[in-house]
């Protein structure tokens, strides 16, 4: 009944092509932004419930979007293009750091060459961009092998990445600008002489920078490119009889699945953590990122919002639900309530529902189509 | 039955012959395809006609003779080389892309000749998206052509076996080909679909001016469809002419029925 | 001669801990020889069948029981743990996705990881237990001609020796049995496996099972040597690397796979480290491993994938 379809003609093919052809899903959109935008900053702005301490905010939305955005570019590795990964925090960890060179001043001192290269510190919003592109040149190098190596073979590839970067970031103290503790400070957030700093300020640039990038990468992703990714999930040599180029389909999954995990690691650094070290971007991080696209599903954007969504609030309900009822868990036994509803997850949705929550969800807008009717 | 072709050779085979460790699968067989034919290859089982397609297509190399294409001869021919060079091709079982819609599939045959970079498929509004738009004209003209208007949306892994075979014909058609492999296109269907799929390749022949190689079991089939049949057995080609010719032939009929001895 | 005799103990401890990877890696050929999966949660089986022999151990002789005694009802529980565990895997997880694609079976494995990992540690306590099972002092070969003589470890010889048996063992199952016929019919192709007969369930419940026996004989050795404790699921990983460079479906070339990773460790670790700054250890063996990959995708004993269409 108020999911009806009827009388909504596409006359174009451009309105058949529209991310949301249907008049609902636009105003549930547009609820959502509205919300999103508008809705949020005020609330916060005067502390109103949910807002009452900066908590939700600042432990909450903020991890969740910049999460959410890296999750996008897992997703479009191994979602889209069906090339495992398990180094994704390694690549988050080369947005950061690089960022991190790039907005402090880089100087590579070449003495045998008798110059030295010397870059002076960056504005933020170019360093931030640039750190992706930086991940996405090492993400096309360590996307080479997928040529020859399919599957597991790659993922021992990309763990190949994952150790091999912890070890530099945390021994070659270059990155870190000789810190002698390992773990640096963000640079201040200067955009345009706008100064990011407060919980909502740094919330507000994260939804810009998230907003952007879904759009982004929703469009590469329907577009012919895309198309082409999940050929070669789907079945790689049909895919080179027909035309498309696997060289060309990997690589270019890997440099915008990269690019974009980079930027979100950037954010991560700066704008969420602001001091950080190398552990922040372990193996940890990268199944957390699996695990995000598994549940929230595979190949699908507004997937990766859900994964991230679940996968942060889950810990938090382990820990509220028994206090309400008066049974409050040690926080080692969450962890491992953690664990073992993570993994019976990932195995439930693995045999019932591989294409995850997403897939979920669309179901449900097609029963809600015929709702309230049985057919 | 249907007159043979008097056209220029479009496709030369010559020479080809294909070893797998012990096995030999084609040994030096010669034939050519005239442009605008539909030619069939028959043969029994295990005669390599498979084979001789993946040989054709760039997918096996093979260790003696060539093939040459609109007047370019190549010993070893990358598929992605084939393709670009106007040769399409369907598979016995069916190779769509399980996770992708019909107007999807269809849609990535484009692929070949969609041109914007990744950049303007990022913005998408622009050229990326007048470029999709024209694409999805001509496909939907192929999507008309064959009858799937009302299947486009569904996922391919949902639709019946003869659809998903129609669904396939769609995407190499989508190509703009000048030469198109159909590996047993009527495998497993009834005779309804048989029908069927014998109308669209004679009018993708008729209407597209598409050639046509075709493997196919079905006899009366190929004696319908075909202007001319080569015979493989074990590898080699032992007939080669129009289908009455093919018919009679003592070779071809011995290496189906078996020689009593 | 001191350099020599420097290289030679870096050499021989590194053989020494490639086989105890070897002994993790042997869990993994069996279970992707005889079901095409890899299971990552191999790590998770040695943590479950340590954590379920150290605590059990230490409760009985607590309670007085002899050592031997204790020794041998601990295993024994152990040996129970990881059947149930088996079972449980074959019928929740890995039956009901019999037909899906490697990568399918793959991250099921990695939930199927954390589901033995968050369960053990509840169940058993999540310190670290020391296990004391082999000797652990060592001998000093050859004193008079290097200085000091060469270091070995004795639970290292025992290491090597117990890898030795298994891989005997192995090798009969596989090629002398029925069930181990069956195995590999499976491995071949499911479909066709079940329809000659070949109960697949029952099969993979015996997989697993003996995957979970080797992954106790390996919870034993680096238990002893490192305590069992969380951290020993990391050596999972470690075992990838050894798969790839000796071939996935190899049982010799999990041994030689494990010994030319420790050693490569072991010696670029003690040889190259002080120049770059140590902690290679870290991800050599995955670079290596890498290397072999472009170069050998197969891995030293591994068979050929050839893909048809």
């Amino acid at each position: 009944m108020l999911y009806r379809e009827a009388g909504q003609f596409k006359v174009t093919y451009s309105e058949d092509l529209a991310i949301f052809p249907i008049r609902q899903d636009r105003v549930a959109l547009a609820i959502l932004l509205g919300i999103a935008f508008i809705g949020v900053p005020l609330l916060a702005n005067f502390h109103i419930w949910p807002f009452g301490s900066d908590y939700l905010l600042r432990a909450i939305l903020l991890p969740f979007l910049i999460l959410a955005l890296a999750a996008i570019g897992v997703n479009i590795l191994v979602g889209y293009c069906g090339q495992i990964s398990l180094g994704s925090g390694a690549f988050m960890a080369i947005g950061a750091y690089s960022a991190y060179k790039l907005g402090t001043g880089v100087h590579i001192p070449l003495a045998s060459l008798g110059f030295a290269i010397s870059i002076p510190p960056l504005p933020v919003l170019l360093s931030i961009l640039l750190g992706g592109l930086t991940a996405a040149v090492v993400g096309i190098l360590f996307g080479v092998p997928s040529l020859r190596i399919k599957g597991l073979y790659l993922a021992v590839a990309t763990l190949a990445a994952q150790f091999f970067f912890d070890w530099v970031f945390l021994r070659v103290s270059w990155f870190t600008n000789y810190a002698p503790s390992g773990s640096v400070n963000a640079p201040t957030l200067n955009f345009f002489g706008l100064v990011v700093g407060t919980p909502i300020e740094r919330y507000l640039l994260c939804l810009i920078f998230v907003t952007v990038f879904a759009v982004l990468t929703k469009n590469l992703v329907r577009g012919n490119l895309g198309r082409q990714w999940m050929a070669i999930r789907d079945m790689d040599i049909a895919a080179e009889l027909i035309g498309i180029r696997p060289l060309y389909a990997k690589l270019t999954a890997f440099a915008v699945s990269s690019f974009v995990v980079g930027v979100a690691g950037a954010l991560w650094a700066f704008v969420y953590l602001g001091s950080w070290e190398p552990l922040a971007f372990s193996i940890d991080r990268s199944l957390q990122l699996l695990f995000m696209v598994i549940i929230g599903g595979l190949g699908s954007i507004m997937g990766s919002f859900v994964g991230a969504a679940f996968i942060l609030i889950l810990p938090i309900m382990l820990n509220l639900i028994p206090t309400q009822f008066g049974v409050p868990l040690s926080t080692e036994t969450i962890t491992h309530l953690e664990f073992i509803i993570f993994g019976s997850l990932i195995c439930y949705l693995l045999i019932k529902e591989p294409h995850g929550f997403a897939r979920l969800i669309s179901l449900g807008k097609e029963k809600l189509r015929l709702w309230p009717f049985p057919y | 039955m249907r007159a043979p072709g008097t056209n220029e050779i479009l496709l030369q085979v010559e020479g080809v012959s294909l070893v797998f460790g012990g096995v030999r699968a084609l040994t030096d067989v010669s034939f050519d395809i005239r442009k605008g034919e539909i030619r069939a290859i028959i043969g029994p089982n295990g005669a390599g006609k498979t084979s001789m397609l993946n040989v054709i297509n760039g997918f096996y190399h093979p260790n003696h003779g060539a093939i040459t294409f609109k007047g370019q001869t190549r010993a070893r021919m990358q598929p992605f080389e084939a393709s670009r060079g106007g040769i399409a091709r369907t598979f016995q079982n069916v190779a769509l892309f399980k996770g992708m819609s019909a107007l999807d599939n269809i849609m990535a045959g484009c692929a070949l000749k969609m041109r914007r970079g990744l950049l303007w498929q990022m913005l998408r509004y622009g050229p990326a998206l007048a470029e999709e738009i024209e694409h999805r004209h001509r496909v939907e003209e192929i999507i008309d052509f064959l009858e799937i208007e009302a299947i486009r949306r569904v996922p391919v892994a949902r639709l019946p076996y003869g659809l998903q075979k129609r669904v396939e014909l769609g995407r190499a058609l989508a190509m703009e080909p000048d030469l198109l492999l159909l590996d047993e296109p009527m495998a497993g269907m009834n005779l309804e679909e048989k029908e069927d799929m014998s109308r669209f390749i004679i009018d993708v022949n008729d209407h597209y001016g598409t050639t046509i190689a075709l493997i196919e079991h079905d006899m009366a089939v190929v004696m319908d469809l075909s202007h001319r049949v080569a015979v493989l057995d074990h590898g080699v080609k032992i007939a080669d002419g129009t289908p009455d010719e093919v018919k009679k032939n003592d070779a071809v009929i011995d290496a189906y029925l078996g020689v009593a001895r | 001669m001191i350099a020599l005799g420097q290289f030679l103990e870096v050499l021989i401890g590194g053989l020494m801990s490639g086989v105890l990877y070897s002994l993790v890696a042997l869990g993994f050929v069996l279970i992707f020889k005889a079901s095409g999966v890899f299971n990552f949660a191999q790590g998770a089986m040695v943590l479950l069948a340590g954590l379920a022999l150290v605590r059990s151990l230490d409760l009985l002789v607590a309670k007085g029981f002899p050592l031997w005694a204790s020794i041998a009802i601990g295993i024994g529980f152990s040996v129970v743990i990881m059947a149930i565990t088996a079972w449980l895997v074959e019928r929740f997880v890995i039956g009901p996705l019999v037909n899906q694609d490697g990568l399918t079976l793959f991250m099921s494995t990695i939930g199927v990881t954390f589901i033995l990992e968050g369960a053990a540690q509840m169940i058993f306590g999540s310190d670290a237990y020391p296990l004391r099972l082999f000797p652990t002092d060592a001998w000093f070969l050859f004193e008079n001609l290097f200085p000091g003589g060469i270091l070995v470890n004795k639970l290292d010889v025992w290491g090597g020796f117990i890898a030795g048996i298994l891989v005997a063992g192995l090798a009969i199952f596989f090629q002398r049995t029925k069930t181990g016929r069956a195995l590999r019919a499976v491995a071949d192709d499911h479909l066709a496996a079940q329809s000659v007969g070949i109960p697949i369930s029952w099969i993979w419940f015996v997989v697993w099972f003996v995957a979970g026996l080797v992954a106790l004989v390996a919870a034993t050795v680096w238990g002893t040597k490192l305590g069992v404790q969380f951290s020993i699921t990391f050596l999972a990983l470690k075992a990838l690397p050894v798969l790839i460079i000796g071939g996935f479906t190899s049982v010799p070339g999990a041994i030689v796979g494990g010994l030319i990773v420790g050693a490569g460790e072991k010696i670029a670790e003690g040889f190259l480290g002080p120049h770059i700054g140590g902690g290679i250890e870290y991800w050599f063996a995955y670079v290596l491993a890498l290397a072999v990959l472009l170069v050998r995708p197969q891995g030293l004993f591994g068979e050929r994938i050839i893909e048809r269409i």
